[in-house]
């Protein structure tokens, strides 16, 4: 279904305008559009269906999209939005001035109408709000009435709502229609048919009565790909042959064990929800040690009841990938909210000293890519590793073209039947020049595979001897940890290749600091330095980064704790002090705006 | 065939007279009357005198944290169905620190062996309370006698529809050699609860006051009788049960889970190529 050509032109005039007299907008024509979309309403009724099927046509579209979620730690009321940004230039990070807003709540206009941009608009149904708006920017669409009367189901006024807003934008049907048709495949088709109507009915009132709607969208491209954090490292670990996953339900790590359980029929996978974080840890290293990979995650209340378990992992020399996804503390904290305040908690947790592997994903991409990482570390040292997300990266969903899958990595590096069977003697912890003993499959041999929690000798049973102590213990930390800091990647450049100003990040915030990058680097000298596989702290051999920062006017170290964690890291690792730090925490991601500010103010 | 050579360990640093001697020899009994070659069973155990016991023979053996051993041998169970998995554990070990896992390895019913070795003590720590230290009993961290009532592993099993509920004792070596090899011939997850004096820290329950008490349970006695079973369980005293107080046949854990019904996980190998297919549905 396509736009009257008249209406599009209106738009594109006005947006041409609007441009001109706004410096600070791109008015390139090709990828002029960028747009901030957010639903706000109460929990259970239907923003994420609305947010979800939105970022859809969209990255189906050919667009980028860049969504984010915030929500209480409750069912059904409150106040929640799901913010959508819409753009035809790669977009990583929310921002703070909105240009369509959802309302499905009189809080939702309460809160955000000081944040429409020049052109923006609410939308509302005045009769679900029970209250009128008469401003230029506010359109009443009857959602609820429409629904009823062309989908037969007041249900449906999210469809309504979602058909309204592509209205607004100049975005055809097809493409909703088309989901529309998929999701209600199984319910048949009048259900299908019902629902189309009802998205029609929004469209057509939108492009009828949004006389003011100035938004222009871009050319439409080839479909894109969308994905979420917590889904990427679920898709990784599927992606790395993960075949165990034991976990207890926490905030915001749930999602990475219910994606690797709908695969379990598929691939072949157990995901066995244990009756607590230090069930589900060791679960898993009786997974591995028994054959299998195998992976936990938690929040961080739960992954302190995982702790002990973590040395277990490291004396027994068990492969395992634990994934630690952040949320605000102490305690239970902010259990909805993002922060990253457990760079320090997963650095130093656990008694006794070991290798361990810490990464923090960037972006989804990252995620699905250093989830493989993590395994193939962890199978070739046998050594627990580390992936740190947090809520913001879990719930929030990018456009990629797609993931080039031939950088994925699965090694076997397990001795199994044959190779197990044909050895003369098999001593599960024998001491080699690599510190790595080849680990045996149990029952595969005649061969018994013995290990334990105190410490032991090579065969695996408990050992005080003195000497053996020792070499036990340089086998698992001095022997192997230069391999392992060999294999970490360093961090990433974007920007000025020789910068005056250095923005420094690692894990979520990338996508935001990127964007800030950009927004100053027509008048700035500046460049961003991200960093994503964390812990051992890379070698500069492959990329001088610490040179960068010594050559640098201002680095700055922004992090979304209040106590800069990762600049003490670097501190102590590598005696490199920052300049200036910027922390946030608050519990909320940094949108572009509040983040260009804060730099700015630093730099003046 | 196996013989009790195929199974000689570590030399045991227990105390002399320790009721786990007796237990160890009637295992590696049980072991070679089973014809079971070191290989083909994983003992896991945690922290304690008793979850030294897999160094003192020869087998698969993951010693891992105290409390935590079923959690452990559920997921070597999940991963590998077909390795006979094998947990020993103390009474401190499993229904104290481990309480939580017992009740819910119980529930998912896999098909692990537990043998408890219970003698009502802290022997590793010297000489505290345990969960099933009668109430009472002084020792120096519980100076005004023990408070809280003893933990009754038999009742608390039956209650939860284990599988196999059982009794032996350490100075009865052939009766725990049947007890053994019942459970170890018995589909499903098994208790078993062994009686054993601890000769330096517990100075009530000895050799001779168990040896007043115990009886074993007759051919009239049926263990199937779930309600019966429960009465059973509650005995303690004067007179104490030794035998399978319970028994039914509910379908193990593993035998539920699809993903396993034709092949163990740890044999299946991973296709690589799917992967393409399921990176299309995010698009």
């Amino acid at each position: 279904m396509l736009l009257p050509k008249s209406i599009i032109l209106i738009n594109y005039i006005s947006f041409r305008m609007q441009c001109e007299m706004n410096p600070a907008k791109n008015c390139d024509i090709i990828n002029f559009m960028d747009y901030s979309i957010k639903i706000g309403g109460e929990a259970g009724q239907g923003i994420q269906t609305i947010g979800d099927t939105l970022s859809l046509v969209f990255s189906r579209s050919g667009y980028h999209v860049f969504t984010h979620q915030d929500y209480e730690s409750r069912i059904r009321g409150g106040h929640n939005y799901y913010q959508v940004r819409v753009s035809g230039n790669p977009v990583m990070a929310p921002k703070e001035a909105i240009d369509i807003i959802v309302a499905l709540d009189a809080k939702s206009i309460e809160l955000d109408t000081p944040k429409l941009t020049g052109i923006g608009q609410i939308i509302y149904d005045s009769s679900a709000l029970k209250q009128r708006h008469d401003g230029a920017q506010f359109l009443d669409i009857p959602f609820t009435a429409l629904a009823l009367e062309h989908g037969g189901s007041k249900i449906m006024a999210n469809t309504v709502a979602t058909g309204a807003v592509l209205g607004m934008l100049g975005i055809g049907l097809d493409v909703l229609l088309g989901i529309i048709k998929d999701t209600f495949k199984k319910k048949g088709e009048e259900i299908i048919k019902a629902n189309s109507s009802a998205a029609m009915a929004g469209h057509d009132y939108a492009v009828k009565q949004c006389i003011k709607c100035a938004f222009s969208a871009a050319v439409e491209g080839k479909p894109k790909m969308l994905i979420a954090g917590n889904d990427a490292i679920g898709f990784g670990a599927v992606a790395s042959g993960c075949k165990f996953y034991s976990a207890y339900p926490m905030t915001p790590a749930t999602s990475i064990m219910l994606y690797v359980a709908s695969k379990a029929k598929e691939y072949g996978i157990i995901v066995e929800q244990a009756e607590d974080e230090i069930a589900a840890i060791n679960m898993a290293l009786g997974a591995s040690f028994a054959g299998v990979r195998a992976m936990t995650g938690s929040s961080g209340g739960g992954f302190a009841l995982m702790v002990e378990g973590l040395s277990l992992a490291a004396m027994t020399e068990t492969p395992l990938v634990i994934a630690l996804a952040q949320r605000p503390g102490p305690a239970t904290g902010l259990p909805t909210k993002t922060e990253q305040a457990d760079l320090n908690f997963a650095l130093y947790t656990s008694h006794g000293e070991f290798p361990r592997v810490i990464f923090a994903p960037g972006t989804p991409e990252q995620a699905f890519f250093l989830t493989n990482k993590a395994f193939e570390l962890s199978e070739k040292y046998q050594i627990p590793v580390l992936i740190l997300t947090d809520q913001y990266l879990a719930d929030s969903q990018w456009t990629f073209d797609g993931f080039d899958l031939t950088k994925l990595k699965y090694n076997d590096y397990r001795l199994r039947g044959e190779a197990f069977s044909s050895l003369a003697e098999y001593k599960r912890h024998a001491f080699t020049e690599s510190g790595v003993t080849p680990m045996a499959v149990p029952g595969d041999a005649k061969h018994v595979v013995v290990t334990d929690s105190d410490e032991h000798d090579e065969e695996g049973h408990l050992t005080e001897d003195i000497d053996l102590t020792l070499k036990m213990a340089d086998k698992r930390l001095f022997k192997k940890m230069p391999q392992i800091r060999a294999e970490m990647e360093p961090p990433a450049l974007y920007g000025n290749a020789n910068p005056d100003i250095v923005l420094v990040g690692w894990g979520s915030t990338c996508g935001v600091i990127k964007e800030t990058v950009d927004a100053l680097s027509k008048t700035k000298n500046i460049a961003m330095l991200h960093f994503s596989e964390i812990y051992p702290l890379p070698s500069t051999k492959k990329f001088n980064y610490l040179g960068l920062l010594k050559n640098a006017k201002t680095t700055i170290c922004i992090e979304l704790n209040a106590t800069s964690q990762f600049a003490r890291l670097l501190r102590t690792e590598a005696g490199y002090t920052f300049n200036r730090l910027v922390n946030k925490y608050d519990g909320r991601p940094f949108t572009v705006e509040e983040l260009t500010g804060e730099i700015n103010a630093l730099i003046g | 065939m196996p013989s009790l050579d195929d199974f000689s360990g570590l030399k045991p640093a227990w105390c002399p007279g320790c009721g786990n001697f007796g237990i160890l020899k009637t295992f590696k009994d049980a072991a070679v009357e089973l014809g079971l070659e070191p290989h083909q069973f994983t003992i896991v155990s945690g922290i304690g005198q008793a979850a030294k016991f897999p160094h003192y023979l020869k087998c698969n053996t993951f010693n891992g944290l105290h409390g935590r051993s079923l959690p452990v041998a559920t997921g070597i169970t999940l991963a590998n169905h077909s390795m006979l998995v094998i947990d020993v554990a103390g009474d401190g070990d499993c229904y104290g620190e481990g309480g939580n896992h017992l009740m819910h390895t119980i529930r998912r019913n896999v098909n692990i062996k537990l043998f408890v070795h219970d003698n009502q003590i802290y022997g590793l720590t010297k000489g505290q309370a345990s969960p099933t230290s009668m109430e009472g009993m002084v020792t120096k961290n519980q100076p005004f006698g023990v408070l809280s009532e003893q933990f009754n592993p038999m009742a608390f099993a039956v209650a939860l529809d284990c599988s196999f509920v059982a009794r032996g004792f350490a100075g009865d070596q052939e009766h725990l050699k049947m007890l053994i090899k019942e459970a170890v011939n018995h589909k499903g997850f098994t208790l078993v609860d062994i009686l054993q004096p601890c000769v330096s820290f517990n100075k009530v329950n000895t050799y001779e006051w168990y040896r007043q008490r115990v009886y074993k349970l007759g051919a009239d006695y049926n263990s199937e009788n779930r309600i019966a079973a429960f009465e059973k369980a509650l005995e303690w005293g004067d007179k104490i049960p030794i035998g399978i107080i319970y028994r039914n046949n509910r379908l193990d854990f593993e035998e539920r889970i699809p993903v396993i019904k034709d092949e163990p996980l740890v044999r299946q190998p991973f296709d690589i190529s799917k992967v393409e297919k399921t990176l299309k549905e995010f698009y």
